[in-house]
């Protein structure tokens, strides 16, 4: 006989869990309970608010490839997952989180701690599901990890009662799943679209791969980079796809979207042949669809159907995991090479270069700007850390020039864009990847928003290496103000303690730099630091991130300046 | 939204199969209700096969948003497969009950006729009223109400659509085929109604 908390942990050992990020409370106790005989198989990592513990299951989910798991108490603890279940959604990370709940009886009574979990997360779970039975524990627990990590993967949270928690039954043994009859994750390959795909790349004058997450979801680097080298076409990312290719390898030709590389978001409107691997056409890489590649023909590679013509039209959808898809059309396409029309992409970053990023990373005179940060801790970390950023202007120079060797080396809230994601994720990430250097790059706006996880990073002792890159500005916001709003401040002003001191009062080690000679030997004092370190980087008050494709804008109408 | 569309705007039949599901009703819902659509009519009921439930939904759109819509639903877990079709590729029926006064039924053969000619069936009759249901199309059972007015109507009640879908291959074995879009061939309508005696003899 054995307790539901007492299956649940089973339950988790036979997934191979060995982390989960959480908090207790009254409402999942007896799971708390069960957990302490279980270490130290499975490390727990103590939060200091539940949003910290879903991004850092997300962090985790996101650097490792693997489930993260998060556990909350009822109501206010569930509630406080809300925001990280929006974020794995859109951002298709696997998650399982564990909810305790009331006890059964007292279900629909507004009884102490109660919250109609399961009625708040369905907008935001891929799946979910409220156990009132331990002897339902083992099932579930199955479906909900095959949910979360198969197919596009997503977040899934399971509610249980304090009874079923408690409830003693005859555990039968956990039997991981791998079907269910209504669910399929993946669907059927379909070749006679492979043929047509193939047929209109080898007939393409000017064709143009735009790749997403998609690739490193499927676990498709190799398979990539293989169909790229076959046919020659020059390839562009999204901000959620960042490093699934090299940055220097030679066909990637830069970010895509409103803060992307001006060569792929104008050439989108000039190629013949459009193919785009595991991405979404999210607004903010399309820009105005009515103006969007209008002449192109599309191939759309993607394992959701009902991505499928959802923004754009498609000529040939591939339907699949690209794992399995990117082969059959790499067999079938012919090799090529595009020198004229990838040199037209080169040309275009040349013009970037002088009217934009030589004055970003080397500025020569003037106070520092984010650009130069990212290219200095480039330079120092040779392109092997991870990034995590939070959301805002540091995100988008972050990811605009960070350079990144590896896969899964970005991390980034990109779909929601969650203000606060970066600490908690950073955290997450590096016990997904001990052996990593992480780097989180927080906004002196966003920092605020989550800094309590500077208490989780002093418990757990894990050597994040924290930099804020502080322009006394809700940068983005006010960018947006004075591009948009006549240059009117509405509430982004805002001020900040001293991070260094603070860091101080949570054990970590920290510094603050505002001069341009100092900054390269804090960036190695901050990478070389045994553990976790804080380093306030500050940047120029009212730069600007260029180039920029203003909202309503097609792509082609992207400004330099 | 643009003039076309709304011109192209018609009424669609959604058809779900799910696993009987606590909470999947809600998440149908929500797939409309995010993008502010409103359901005209929907009808839940376990289906022909045991453990799967069947829902008509009907909704007035273009069929591109109508097409997307049921993408989103058939990616929930617990939803087996969708199928939508316009009013002309399903048979369709509503079913209305109508609560009249006895007496006054009773006493006016006028109104006997009429419900005959409108295909009402008394379900219940008691001394104090009298309930009559019919199915049909939406005209038909508003046609009825109108007719029942004038003599009393107490109390009027639809249940909402319910659609069987032309093409004769039925579900089971699309769920075999489930990937393949394939045509099927155009079925004749009521083509056996006239010689219905010959087809299904005693
Ligand atoms: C939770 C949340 N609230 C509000 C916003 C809106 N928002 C987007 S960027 C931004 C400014 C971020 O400022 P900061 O963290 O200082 O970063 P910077 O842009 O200056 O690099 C704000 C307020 C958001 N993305 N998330």
């Amino acid at each position: 006989m054995l307790s539901g908390g007492q299956a649940l942990l089973h339950a988790l050992t036979v997934e191979g869990v060995d982390t989960i990020f959480g908090y207790p409370g009254g409402a999942i106790m007896p799971i708390y309970d069960a957990l302490y005989d279980f270490e130290p198989n499975i490390k727990h990592v103590l939060v200091r608010h539940e949003q910290g513990g879903i991004h850092a299951g997300q962090g985790y989910a996101r650097s490792s490839g693997k489930v993260g798991v998060v556990f909350a108490t009822s109501g206010p603890g569930a509630t406080n997952l809300v925001t990280g279940l929006a974020d794995a959604q859109i951002d298709s990370t696997p998650l399982v989180c564990i909810t305790g709940q009331v006890f059964a009886h007292l279900l629909g009574t507004d009884a102490f701690q109660e919250a109609d979990v399961i009625g708040i997360t369905t907008p935001v779970t891929k799946w979910n599901y409220q156990i009132t039975d331990a002897t339902e524990i083992p099932e579930v627990l199955a479906k909900a990890f095959h949910i979360a990590r198969s197919g596009r993967p997503g977040p899934v949270l399971i509610d249980i009662t304090k009874n079923a928690q408690l409830q003693k039954f005859e555990f039968k043994g956990y039997t991981p799943c791998d079907h269910i009859r209504s669910y399929r994750p993946k669907p059927i390959v379909r070749h006679e679209y492979i043929r047509a795909a193939a047929e209109l790349i080898n007939k393409a004058q000017k064709p143009f791969v735009l790749w997403g997450q998609g690739v490193m979801l499927g676990s498709a680097e190799t398979e990539f980079k293989a169909f790229l080298e076959k046919t020659g076409i020059p390839a562009a990312w999204t901000i959620m796809g960042a490093g699934a290719l090299p940055s220097d390898h030679p066909q990637n030709v830069g970010m895509l979207g409103m803060h992307g590389n001006y060569g792929p978001n104008v050439m989108t409107n000039e190629c013949d042949v459009l193919i785009a691997v595991g991405m979404r056409f999210d607004d903010r890489v399309t820009g105005r669809l009515d103006k969007y590649a209008k002449q192109a023909k599309v191939i759309h590679l993607d394992i959701d159907p009902a991505e499928i013509d959802k923004n754009v039209k498609t000529t040939v959808p591939v339907w699949g995991d690209c794992k399995e898809t990117l082969p059959l059309l790499t067999q079938m396409v012919e090799t090529k090479q595009h020198p004229a029309w990838l040199a037209k992409f080169r040309e275009f970053e040349q013009k970037e270069i002088d009217a934009v990023i030589r004055e970003e990373l080397f500025p020569a005179s003037g106070e520092m700007t984010m650009g130069e940060v990212i290219q200095q801790l480039n330079e120092l970390t040779k392109g092997e850390a991870i990034i995590v950023t939070d959301v805002g202007q540091h995100q988008m120079v972050a990811c605009r020039y960070a350079k990144l060797n590896q896969t899964r080396s970005n991390i980034t809230s990109g779909g929601l864009g969650t203000m606060g994601f970066a600490l908690p994720a950073a955290i997450g990430a590096k016990f997904g990847t001990l052996d990593r250097t992480v780097v989180a790059v927080i906004g002196d706006g966003g920092i605020q928003m989550t800094i309590q996880e500077l208490g989780t990073i002093m418990q757990s002792g894990i050597d994040v290496k924290i930099m804020i890159l502080n322009n006394q500005f809700l940068g983005m916001v006010r960018q947006w103000q004075e591009l948009f709003h006549e240059r009117r401040y509405s509430f982004v002003d805002i001020t900040s303690p001293d991070y260094v001191m603070v860091a101080k009062g949570y054990g970590i080690a920290g510094k603050s730099v505002n001069q341009r000679e100092d900054l390269t030997a804090a960036l190695q004092e901050m990478l070389h630091h045994p553990g976790a370190f804080l380093l306030e980087v500050m940047v120029t008050k009212e730069n600007n991130v260029f180039p920029m494709v203003p909202q309503g804008c097609s792509v082609s109408e992207i400004r330099l300046k | 939204m643009s003039e076309q569309a709304h011109i192209d705007r018609e009424e669609y039949n959604i058809t779900v199969y799910t696993e009987n599901q606590v909470g999947l009703l809600t998440r149908i819902a929500m797939i409309f209700s995010r993008r502010k659509m409103n359901i005209l009519s929907l009808n839940t009921s376990p289906s022909e096969i045991e453990g799967i439930h069947r829902f008509n939904i009907v909704i007035h759109e273009t069929e591109e948003v109508v097409s997307k819509i049921c993408r989103q639903i058939e990616k929930q877990v617990e939803v087996l497969k969708v199928y939508y079709h316009t009013n002309e590729d399903v048979i369709w029926q509503e079913m209305a009950l109508y609560k009249v006064p006895t007496d006054v039924i009773a006493e006016k053969v006028k109104v006997e006729r009429l419900l005959r000619e409108n295909g009402a069936r008394a379900v219940v009759i008691r001394r104090d009223y009298t309930v009559f249901e019919t199915t049909g199309h939406r005209e038909e059972t508003d046609n009825l109400i109108k007719i029942l007015q004038p003599y009393g109507l107490i109390e009027f009640v639809r249940s909402a659509r319910i659609a069987i879908i032309k093409d004769s291959d039925g579900f089971n074995r699309k769920l075999r085929e489930f990937e393949r879009a394939e045509p099927s061939h155009e079925v004749v309508e009521n083509e056996y109604l006239n010689s219905r005696e010959k087809v299904f003899s005693m």
